[in-house]
C-alpha cells in the first residue's frame, strides 16, 4: 500500500470517527412523559407538564421531550410506555400511580431505559420512584382551614382510600383540631381523580351541610369555583388555583417537579442515574405553595408561616404523637413521630374523625 | 348518624341541577332512536356542545346564546353523522363511537385557549315574593331558565311523539322503514331531521354542564355523562316522562350518594356509584321478560340501515 493510500485511510477513518462522535453529541437525550390527565387541567398534570417545560428550558438542545396525556391507567398505559421506550426514549416518566405496573413491566423488557414513576412503591434496576411529602403541605392548610372555619366544619373532598390520600386528611385534621378543638371534617369519596361536575356536586354536599371551608384531593378546579359562587373558602390543589375563586382561594399545595426532573436528567447525560426511591417535602422544595389569599388574617398568615419554616427546619413533624387511631387504640407516643414505612402504608382515621374509612 | 341535617329542599336542588344535563341528552336520542337509529355518539356531541357553550358565555356572558351555540355545535357533530350512515351507509354502531371520539378530540383542540377560564353567568330566576317561599320558593321559582327549558322540552317531545301526525310518522319510520318507504314518508329526512335534534339536545346538555353546573372548561368534562344518557333512554322504555324519571333516579343517586357521605352514613360509596347501572340492567331484564312488551317498546328499525329500493 503507498504511502498516500495509507494516508487516505488514516484520514478517512479519524473523519469518521469525530463524525461519529459529533453526532453522538448532536443526539439528545429522548425524555417521554406519560400524564394520566389533559396538561390544561390545571392541577396534577399541568404541574408534570410546567417541569417537563422547565427540563427543556433548563437543559435546552441536549434534551427533546414527548409527552402523551389523558393516558388512562391500565393497558392503555402500557401500549403507551412501550410504544414511548421502543422510540428511543432514554429516560420516561410516568407520573400516576396507576401506571405502576405497566411501568414495571415494560421497564424489564428495556434495560437500557431509565423509567421514572411517580408516588409508587415499585422499584428496579431501571425504576426509581419519586413522590412528594404532600402531607406537610396538608398540615399547612389544614391549620389555615381551623382557623378559618366560622360554622367549625370543613368539607374534604376526597379521591380514592389510598394510603396518599387518607394520609392528607389526617394531616389536615390534626393540624386544624390543634388550633381549633371543635373542628369536625366531613370527609365525601368521589372514587374519581378528574370529575369536574362530580367534584362540584360533592363540594355543593358539603357546602349544604355546613361546610364552610373546602379542602379537596381531587384535580379539577371545579371545587373552588363552587366555593366562589357559594361564599366559602377553598384551598387550590397542586397548582394555583386562584383564577377560579379570588375570594375563596386561601392558597394552594403546588407540586413542584421542576428540580427532580432536572436532576434526574442531569443524571441520565452524567451517566450517573441509579435506582432511587425519593420522598421529597416542603424543605428541598418539591412541595410549595401558592401566594395567600391578601384577605387572610395576619396572623393566620403568621401560623401558616411558622409551621412552614418548622417544617422546612425539621422542627416540626405533621405525624407527632400523642395520636390514636379512629377506634382508639394508641398509634403514636407522646413525642414520638411516625415513621415513612407507617406513613407509607396508612390505612386508617385518626381519632376524632368521624365515617368509616372505604376499603 | 343525624339525617336531620340533610335538608330535603336543598338536596332537591342540586338533584335537579345535577340532571338536567343528562334529562337534554337522554331526550334528544330518544327521539333519534325512535326514528330507528341509534347513535352512539352522545358523549361527543355532548362535550362539543360544552365547549361551545363555554366560549360563547365566555364571549357574550348571555346564557341564552350559549345554549343556543351548545345546541349548534351539537347538531353539526351530528350532521355529519347523519351524513355519514343516511347517506354513505356507514354502520352506526361504529360510526356513534367515532363520533364520539371525534367530538372529544375536536371539543379538546377548540378548548385549548378556554382552559382555566372562569364565566360570570348568573342566571337563576330571582321573582320576589315567590323565590322567597321558605323551602319549595327557591325549588319551584329559584332555577336557571334551562331547566324550565328541559322541563318543557319533556312535555314537547311527549306531545310530539304520542299526539302530533308528524310524531307518528316519526314511530312509523322507526318500526318498519321499508313500510313507511312504500307508503311515501320520506324516512331518510326524517331520520336526518331526528339525528340534528337529538345533537341539539346533547348539545344544550353539555352547555348546561360547563356553563350553569360547573362554570368552567376542562377537557374531558363531560366524563361518561353521554354513556348515562343513553343508558337512561332504555331505561326509560323509549318514554319521555320515564326519561325524565330516569335522568332524575340517575342525577339524585349521586347526588343523594355524596349527601349521604358528608353525614358520615357508612355506605360504602362505591356501592351507591354503581346503583343506578344495576337499577338499569335490573329494569333491562324486567322489560326484556316480557317479550310482547319488550317488541312495543323498543323501535323495531332501531340501529338498521335503510336502502330506498326507490
Amino acid at each position: 500500500m503507498s504511502l498516500w493510500k495509507k494516508a487516505a485511510a488514516v484520514m478517512a477513518g479519524a473523519a469518521l470517527a469525530v463524525f461519529a462522535i459529533g453526532a453522538a453529541a448532536a443526539e439528545p437525550l429522548k425524555i417521554g412523559f406519560v400524564y394520566v390527565g389533559p396538561t390544561g387541567d390545571f392541577g396534577w398534570t399541568h404541574e408534570h407538564d410546567l417541569a417537563r417545560q422547565a427540563v427543556e428550558a433548563h437543559f435546552g438542545d441536549k434534551v427533546e421531550t414527548t409527552y402523551v396525556e389523558n393516558v388512562a391507567e391500565g393497558p392503555d398505559a402500557e401500549r403507551v410506555i412501550r410504544q414511548m421506550a421502543q422510540s428511543g426514549h432514554g429516560l420516561i416518566f410516568t407520573t400516576s400511580f396507576g401506571f405502576m405496573n405497566p411501568t414495571v413491566k415494560v421497564a424489564k423488557q428495556f434495560p437500557d431505559v431509565k423509567f421514572e414513576h411517580a408516588t409508587g412503591y415499585q422499584r428496579a434496576d431501571n425504576v426509581s420512584t419519586y413522590s412528594a411529602r404532600f402531607y406537610e403541605g396538608r398540615h399547612v392548610i389544614g391549620l389555615i382551614a381551623g382557623k378559618m372555619t366560622k360554622t367549625n366544619t370543613i368539607g374534604y373532598i376526597a379521591s380514592f382510600p389510598i394510603p396518599e390520600v387518607v394520609r392528607g386528611i389526617n394531616a389536615a385534621y390534626l393540624a386544624a383540631k390543634s388550633v381549633n378543638p371543635a373542628v369536625k371534617f366531613r370527609i365525601v369519596w368521589v372514587n374519581t381523580w378528574f370529575d369536574p361536575g362530580k367534584e362540584a356536586d360533592a363540594a355543593n354536599a358539603l357546602i349544604e351541610q355546613g361546610a364552610d371551608v373546602i379542602m379537596q384531593h381531587t384535580d379539577s378546579a371545579a371545587p373552588i369555583t363552587i366555593a366562589e359562587e357559594k361564599g366559602v373558602l377553598a384551598f387550590g390543589q397542586a397548582s394555583d388555583m386562584t383564577r377560579f375563586g379570588p375570594k375563596s382561594h386561601l392558597t394552594a399545595i403546588i407540586d413542584n417537579w421542576s428540580p427532580y426532573y432536572i436532576a434526574r436528567t442531569q443524571a441520565v447525560l452524567d451517566g450517573t442515574w441509579t435506582s432511587t426511591d425519593t420522598w421529597d417535602g416542603i424543605a428541598p422544595g418539591m412541595v410549595a405553595f401558592a401566594p395567600y389569599n391578601p384577605a387572610l388574617p395576619k396572623e393566620v398568615v403568621a401560623l401558616a408561616e411558622y409551621a412552614r419554616f418548622g417544617i422546612m427546619l425539621g422542627k416540626i413533624h405533621p405525624f407527632t404523637g400523642p395520636i390514636n387511631r379512629q377506634d382508639g387504640t394508641p398509634w403514636l407516643a407522646a413525642g414520638e413521630t411516625a415513621s415513612d414505612g407507617d406513613l407509607l402504608g396508612m390505612n386508617f382515621y385518626v381519632e376524632g374523625i368521624e365515617g368509616a374509612l372505604p376499603k | 348518624m343525624d339525617l336531620s341535617a340533610l335538608n330535603p329542599a336543598d338536596l332537591a336542588f342540586s338533584l335537579i341541577v345535577a340532571a338536567t344535563p343528562l334529562l337534554f341528552a337522554a331526550l334528544g336520542e330518544l327521539v333519534v332512536e325512535k326514528s330507528g337509529v341509534l347513535n352512539l355518539g352522545v358523549e361527543g356531541m355532548m362535550i362539543l356542545g360544552a365547549i361551545g357553550g363555554f366560549a360563547t358565555a365566555h364571549g357574550s356572558g348571555s346564557l341564552a346564546l350559549a345554549a343556543l351555540a351548545g345546541a349548534g355545535a351539537g347538531a353539526l357533530l351530528a350532521a355529519l353523522f347523519a351524513l355519514m350512515t343516511q347517506y354513505l351507509m356507514s354502520n352506526q354502531v361504529a360510526t356513534g363511537l367515532a363520533l364520539t371520539l371525534f367530538g372529544l378530540g375536536v371539543a379538546s383542540l377548540v378548548g385549548q385557549g378556554y382552559a382555566g377560564q372562569t364565566l360570570q353567568v348568573s342566571a337563576r330566576l330571582d321573582i320576589p315574593g315567590l323565590t322567597d317561599i321558605p323551602v319549595i320558593g327557591r325549588l319551584l321559582f329559584g332555577h336557571d331558565p334551562l331547566v324550565y327549558l328541559s322541563l318543557v322540552a319533556t312535555a314537547l317531545v311527549w306531545w310530539f311523539l304520542n299526539r302530533s301526525r308528524a310524531g307518528l310518522i316519526l314511530r312509523a319510520v322507526g318500526e318498519n322503514h321499508e313500510a313507511a318507504h312504500a307508503i311515501g314518508y320520506p324516512v331518510r329526512l326524517v331520520r336526518v331531521s331526528a339525528i340534528l335534534f337529538g345533537g341539539a339536545m346533547a348539545g344544550l346538555g353539555g352547555a348546561y354542564l360547563a356553563v350553569v353546573q360547573t362554570p368552567l372548561w376542562v377537557e374531558g368534562m363531560t366524563a361518561g355523562r353521554g354513556w348515562i344518557a343513553l343508558a337512561i333512554v332504555v331505561f326509560a322504555a323509549w318514554r319521555p316522562w320515564r326519561a325524565l324519571l330516569g335522568a332524575y333516579v340517575f342525577g339524585g343517586v349521586t347526588i343523594v350518594q355524596l349527601n349521604l357521605q358528608a353525614l358520615g352514613v357508612a355506605i360504602e360509596s362505591q356501592y351507591l356509584s354503581m346503583a343506578p347501572y344495576l337499577v338499569t340492567i335490573l329494569v333491562l331484564v324486567v322489560i326484556s321478560a316480557d317479550r310482547a312488551r319488550a317488541r312495543l317498546d323498543a323501535p323495531a328499525c332501531l340501529g338498521k340501515p335503510f336502502y330506498a329500493s326507490s
